[in-house]
């Protein structure tokens, strides 16, 4: 359990948390949600104790990180894949952690091996490549089985079977009753992995609540419909609820109607319809829409400023 | 590279008390220090330093042996077997930069404080066995140079005896002295966080403060002199009685206490700042 209360860190003038309150629940997988930069790094820091809030608390498992006395067993976390010495082995790179806490040598080898790591944990984690990185930050995360898991972008650098591998973990970990609190800014790897949604921009709260209800709230269900007529039926069905758009090949993208409306208005005018179907608005979509107003770089990126 | 799904259940928290205790910190730190390349090699930099230097000038001295009385008075066989040790003094104290200034610059500090949220124990843990491993090495080395040393002065009469007043402190010195510079190090790494910036803070402070005062008026660059690090530290492996600089013990001491300074500076920065 995590809980944040008015949380806020002010780097000069610039707010890059501000006023956060959420909870993250233990069973099920919460996603952390925002565009770069929108303060999802500093939240994590903060809920880690290694950034101190400028107002506001963190508690997680009931406490301030930094008063666990056996923190890696309440909480493990991947903050960034090269938190590691490029010159120190994966396997004394884990040993050194794990002996802060007194967890036996053979809990190291296990978290060696549950991430896929043996053959190559005597190597220089220096040489290793992105994926592998992310890989020895999980078993960093996992050495002390702690009730907590924080991840932060974990499947960056990782291939197609190295984010299978890590959508099944994660939601392994919380069907075992853990917290498990990951942040990404890839919306749609979230949708698939994440049961409930914590969605920030500019280091605001911006939605807090299941995958399922923020994809139908913030981006409703648009239908999509192809007739004989696409003028006739776009002009029949416009009006001031309902948002019509030309959706190439002739089909219309109709906002506002469920198919069923659509289908009987067309009959009532003689239209024949030659496609008609509900397209769920993906999360990517729901994602623009919510972060529109909160997308910090977006005026900037469209002037090219950025590379 | 396959990955098994299911993470293996540890231990039942009762079986093993996951507590950080400060042994529990300076162990890991003991395997954080043996497990880089780097420490090997800058300590093996430090033994060459103090032996082959030591060596070299003995060589050096018995080629052009002092030729007059006064010169003979003067000549210092203890000096001239452990003339290395300045040298190996930047080695330890880069070493004991690059210990913590090295964590802040790979983001490791961020999970060794993650582990040890209170964080000073990771700070005390590395000082502690860094001195250690520093002593375990550089009294060895000191102890070489000085027996080999004297072993070639003997040639033309000018060695000293290892049981002669102050020889055996100056020897033992020499080492504590190292590890002293080494801590000094380390704490300019954890205040200042940036390799470049405490490596450029210790050659200052080890060297620019004697350049400083030698602009003073001759009085009180005298006075002055003995207060400086250097100056002070290396008065522990002085025997021959000298006005300028202070006893033994109290220069050791002195240079004790800036290290202690900076380490609690340091302390107090790290406790503080985000990591």
């Amino acid at each position: 359990m995590i809980a944040a209360r008015g949380l806020t860190k002010r780097y000069g003038d610039k707010l890059a948390v501000d006023d956060l309150t959420f909870t993250v629940r233990p069973g099920v997988v919460t996603g952390f949600l925002g565009p770069n930069g929108a303060g999802k790094s500093t939240t994590m820091r903060m809920i880690l104790g290694l950034d101190a809030p400028t107002r506001g608390s963190v508690t997680v498992n009931g406490r301030p990180y930094r008063e666990h006395t056996a923190p890696l067993r309440e909480v493990g976390a991947l903050l960034d894949a090269r938190s590691v010495h490029p010159g120190r082995s994966a396997r004394n790179h884990l040993l050194a952690l794990a002996q802060t806490s007194g967890i036996p040598r053979s809990r190291v080898d296990e978290a060696v091996e549950a991430v896929g790591l043996e053959s190559v944990a005597r190597r220089r984690a220096g040489g290793f490549s992105l994926g592998m990185g992310q890989r020895l930050g999980i078993a960093a995360a996992l050495l002390g089985d702690p009730r907590t898991v924080i991840l932060d972008e974990p499947v960056n650098g990782l291939d197609t079977e190295g984010i299978r591998w890590i959508r099944s973990l994660l939601q392994d970990l919380a069907a075992e009753g853990r917290t498990v609190f990951v942040s990404s800014h890839l919306m749609g790897e979230m949708a698939l992995t994440a049961q409930h949604l914590i969605v920030i921009g500019r280091g605001r709260l911006i939605a807090d609540a299941g995958t399922e209800e923020l994809i139908a709230r913030a981006a409703p269900g648009v239908v999509r419909v192809r007739s004989t007529d696409p003028e006739a039926l776009a002009a029949l069905l416009r009006s001031r609820d309902v948002a019509v758009s030309g959706a190439g090949d002739g089909a219309l993208a109709v906002s506002g109607l469920s198919t069923d409306e659509v289908g009987r208005a067309a009959g009532a005018a003689g239209i024949t319809l030659l496609e008609l179907a509900a397209q769920q608005a993906s999360l990517e979509e729901a994602f623009v829409e919510m972060t529109r107003d909160a997308v910090e770089f977006r005026a900037r990126t469209q002037e090219g400023a950025r590379s | 590279m396959t990955a098994t799904r299911h993470v293996p259940p540890a231990p039942p928290p009762g079986a093993v008390r996951q507590r950080v205790s400060q042994a529990r910190v300076a162990r890991s730190e003991w395997t954080k220090l043996r497990s880089l390349p780097s420490t090997a090699w800058s300590l093996l930099i430090t033994v060459v330093s103090i032996v082959g230097f030591g060596v070299l000038y003995c060589l050096l001295r018995v080629a052009r042996p002092p030729s007059d009385p006064a010169a003979l008075a003067a000549f210092d066989p203890i000096a001239v077997s452990l003339t290395g040790v300045q040298l190996a003094a930047i080695a330890v104290g880069v070493l004991g930069v690059l210990l913590v200034a090295g964590e802040y610059a790979t983001g490791l500090i961020r999970t060794s404080f993650t582990a040890v949220p209170r964080r000073l124990p990771v700070l005390w843990g590395k000082a502690v066995v860094f001195a250690l491993a520093t002593l375990a090495v550089c009294l060895p080395a000191t102890l070489i140079a000085f027996l080999v040393g004297q072993s070639i002065l003997s040639e033309k009469r000018l060695d000293i005896a290892l049981g002669h007043p102050g020889v055996a402190r100056a020897v033992l010195g020499s080492a504590l002295y190292l590890a002293a510079v080494g801590l000094l190090g380390l704490g300019l790494g954890a205040l200042l966080r940036s390799t470049a910036g405490a490596v450029a803070a210790l050659l200052g402070l080890l060297f620019g403060p004697q350049l400083l005062v030698g602009l003073l008026p001759g009085t009180w660059s005298d006075q002055l002199y003995r207060y400086l690090p250097v100056p002070a530290g290396a008065a522990v492996a002085n025997v021959q009685p000298d006005p300028v600089i202070l006893s033994p013990w109290s220069g050791f001491g002195l240079f004790c206490l800036y290290t202690g300074l900076v380490l609690a500076l340091a302390a107090w920065r790290m406790a503080r700042r985000d990591a």
